[in-house]
């Protein structure tokens, strides 16, 4: 029982590590990661999210209806945001992280400034439940329940589906997938606006835990980068296995040392990573697969 | 060469600027007295600071309506510091040099304060800090007008070791702030027969707390004291709440300042202590009217909180100091400081300025926050004196160490 009690709490505690770099970066991995656009605004798409999550569950929206909405509202504006934006920077990616920077900067100030320094929460849904003495808060197994759902679809998405044909095509060979008459422009802005929306998903359920303020999205940035970079470009060859790798790094740590190791750890990972595999996991993965 | 041209165009413009500077000052002796306010109304302490701007600006309108400090109506300088300590550095080089303030009002992280006390000192300014912290500033530059951990921890702690039992766990912010308090409970827990049954650091912006809600829950502490900085760490209490921790905790920073209360959603700050000069629950006539005037000036402000008060306290007090010193002169209020009857009956309360250490004494107030959410206040302590400095042998009017101290640091005179 004791044995029992011990490994669910190990297993609580990487799961849930898991479930936030692998929510955290999804968007960042797509915008990033496939489509190689440094998005430094990738933060503010994910407190968008979670104020529109915030505000329609408050109205009296279901939760999963809300966090839906947040992640639809925040994929309208990545799309806006690639059609006015980004879409001229595709070729420019050093100017690129300058411009999503900037937009960055204008959205917390404008939350800031429109929307006032704090906006109230929500609430945690669904309590607690207890193992061996331990209590615990069920709403964090159900988000590690939506990250391998998450990871699960996005793999039908983008390997099942003609869109995700298409969109693999378009940002390896864009000028082959255009001359074979793929409407690559909007494969591209469908692409980002997904990776938005993936940022909108993550603040969305996030938003019920956490505290609501124009600057939240930056808590996100460390983990969803250095996910990313430690994964290099494909998602499920890399930020998957990734977030794993991470999340035994980071609960380890953290639960031996505390937090500020647990964040050196992962940096120290990244730098390792970087110097050893600059391809990232799925670049030497694939390499030793073939 | 035109750089040279430029250098003595600069400096023949700066002479002139000072003669006319000058000519004003003498000609006419109403002219305004300068306060500089550096506050940060963005980033991640803005939720709790932006208040403390608004305090200072409707003391100086009532200040101005009331005919001014002696005479003289009081011009603000307001600059935004963006949570940001390289910006405190900027600005208060800005105010002192540029803009000639007669004092400065700033700061709210202890990270800021240590960032720009060294300019006050270069610059030889004045400088208003009107934060609760951590405590052991003993610089002349300095008047701290916020709550010390001998006003706050003195009180919290053997209280709640009392109510609740001696394990004591401490969560806190991983810098000079979190490390000093945190050191300050560990004494006070040992000095009245208690044990740490864990102390943990967080660094500032870590938002995800599922590890140390564990080892909280794996402890055999009787209560928590949490003292978390900024927006970020404030997502412990949701967390800690849908955990079903269960825990009291105790708090020097929480309610007081970032209305963390009105802010989550009930239960998940039921059970928090936190011993506070002023929050607007205070349901005294002095309290009552200080916030009917504040709505009535800013209708929209969320929440008036401790530091709103301790700054409309120190515009009050500068203004008291000057007015008796007849003079704006640095040595000249510190002559009138060191009388030892510099007091303001203001919202919470009267408070009074200690000469040794330029610190002001407090009336404490022990807020719980009960289920709901709402505030009651079990215990109030009169008169607290912020007497840790001055006993471990800080006396400004004696000399001017410019250091911080601690209670493992203690001033080296002793």
């Amino acid at each position: 029982m004791e044995l029992l009690a011990v490994s669910f709490s190990m297993f609580y505690q990487f799961g849930d590590a898991f479930a936030f770099l692998v929510i955290a970066s999804a968007g960042l991995a797509v915008i990033f990661g496939m489509m190689r656009i440094i998005n430094l605004a990738h933060g503010e798409f994910i407190m968008c999210g979670a104020y529109v999550t915030a505000a329609s569950a408050r109205m009296g929206l279901p939760l999963p209806l809300a966090i839906l909405a947040g992640a639809i509202v925040a994929g309208l504006i990545g799309m806006l945001v690639e059609r006015l934006v980004v879409r001229h920077l595709y070729h420019r990616p050093l100017d690129s992280i300058i411009a999503t920077w900037g937009i960055s900067l204008i959205a917390t100030q404008g939350v800031l400034i429109v929307l006032g320094s704090t906006m109230a929460g929500i609430g945690t849904p669904l309590g607690s439940f207890s193992v061996g003495g331990q209590s615990y808060s069920l709403y964090r197994l159900v988000l590690l329940a939506c990250a391998v759902g998450l990871l699960f679809t996005l793999y039908l998405f983008f390997y099942h589906t003609r869109f995700g044909v298409l969109a693999r095509a378009t940002i390896q060979k864009p000028d082959t997938a255009r001359s074979l008459g793929i409407d690559t422009r909007r494969v591209y802005s469908l692409t980002f606006g997904l990776g938005a929306a993936l940022a909108g998903l993550a603040g969305g359920l996030y938003a019920p835990t956490m505290t609501m303020v124009p600057t939240m999205g930056a808590t996100f940035i460390v983990e969803s980068f250095v996910t990313v970079v430690v994964g290099g470009a494909d998602i499920f060859v890399g930020a998957a296995p990734a977030a794993a790798i991470l999340a035994v790094i980071k609960a380890a740590l953290t639960a031996a040392y505390g937090q500020l190791f647990g964040q050196i750890g992962l940096l120290i990972a990244v730098i390792v990573v970087i110097r050893l595999l600059p391809g990232g996991l799925s670049a030497w993965l694939k390499k030793s697969g073939n | 060469m035109s750089s040279f041209n430029h250098l003595t165009r600069c400096a023949v413009l700066t002479a002139a600027g000072a003669t006319l500077a000058l000519s004003l000052s003498v000609s006419a002796d109403n002219h305004p007295i300068k306060i500089g306010v550096l506050e940060d109304q963005s980033g991640d302490f803005a939720a709790a600071t932006n208040v403390k701007v608004n305090a200072i600006r409707l003391a100086a309108s009532e200040i101005n309506e009331a005919g001014g400090i002696d005479g003289r109506p009081v011009e603000l300088v307001i600059y935004d510091t963006q949570s940001d300590n390289r910006r405190y550095q900027e600005f208060m080089r800005r105010v002192l040099q540029q803009d000639q303030v007669d004092v400065v009002f700033a700061g709210f992280s202890s990270a800021s304060r240590e960032a720009y006390r060294p300019i006050v000192n270069q610059f030889d300014g004045l400088a208003f800090y009107n934060n609760q912290y951590e405590g052991g500033v003993c610089d002349a530059n300095m008047i701290v007008t916020g709550a010390v951990p001998e006003q706050q921890f003195s009180t919290l702690i053997p209280w709640m070791m009392e109510e609740y039992g001696p394990n004591v766990y401490t969560i806190a912010a991983d810098y000079n702030f979190g490390q000093i308090s945190a050191e300050w409970v560990r004494e006070i827990v040992e000095q009245e027969g208690g044990t740490m049954v864990g102390e943990e650091f967080i660094p500032l912006g870590v938002s995800q707390f599922s590890q140390t809600i564990q080892n909280i829950q794996q402890s055999e502490a009787d209560f928590v004291v949490t003292l978390l900085v900024g927006a970020a760490q404030a997502s412990y209490y949701e967390q800690a709440n849908s955990a079903n921790v269960g825990l009291p905790m105790a708090s020097s920073v929480n309610v007081g300042q970032g209305y963390e209360h009105k802010r989550f959603t009930p239960p998940s700050l039921a059970g928090m202590y936190v011993t506070t000069n002023y929050i607007e629950e205070i349901d005294t006539p002095a309290s009552n009217d200080f916030v009917e005037r504040f709505r009535a000036a800013f209708p929209n402000e969320p929440y008036i909180n401790q530091e709103a008060a301790n700054s409309y306290i120190a515009m009050n007090l500068y203004k008291q100091m000057v007015e008796r010193a007849g003079t704006t002169d640095h040595d000249a209020l510190r002559a009138v400081l060191a009388e030892g009857d510099v007091c303001f009956a203001g919202p919470s309360g009267t408070t009074c300025l200690d000469p040794r250490s330029q610190h002001m004494s407090h009336t404490i107030y022990l807020a719980r926050v009960n289920d709901d959410h709402s505030i009651s206040f079990p215990e109030v302590w009169e008169d607290i004196q912020p007497y840790w400095l001055g006993e471990a042998g800080c006396d400004l009017t004696v000399n001017d160490p410019s250091a911080q101290y601690t209670p493992s640091n203690p001033p080296s005179g002793n």
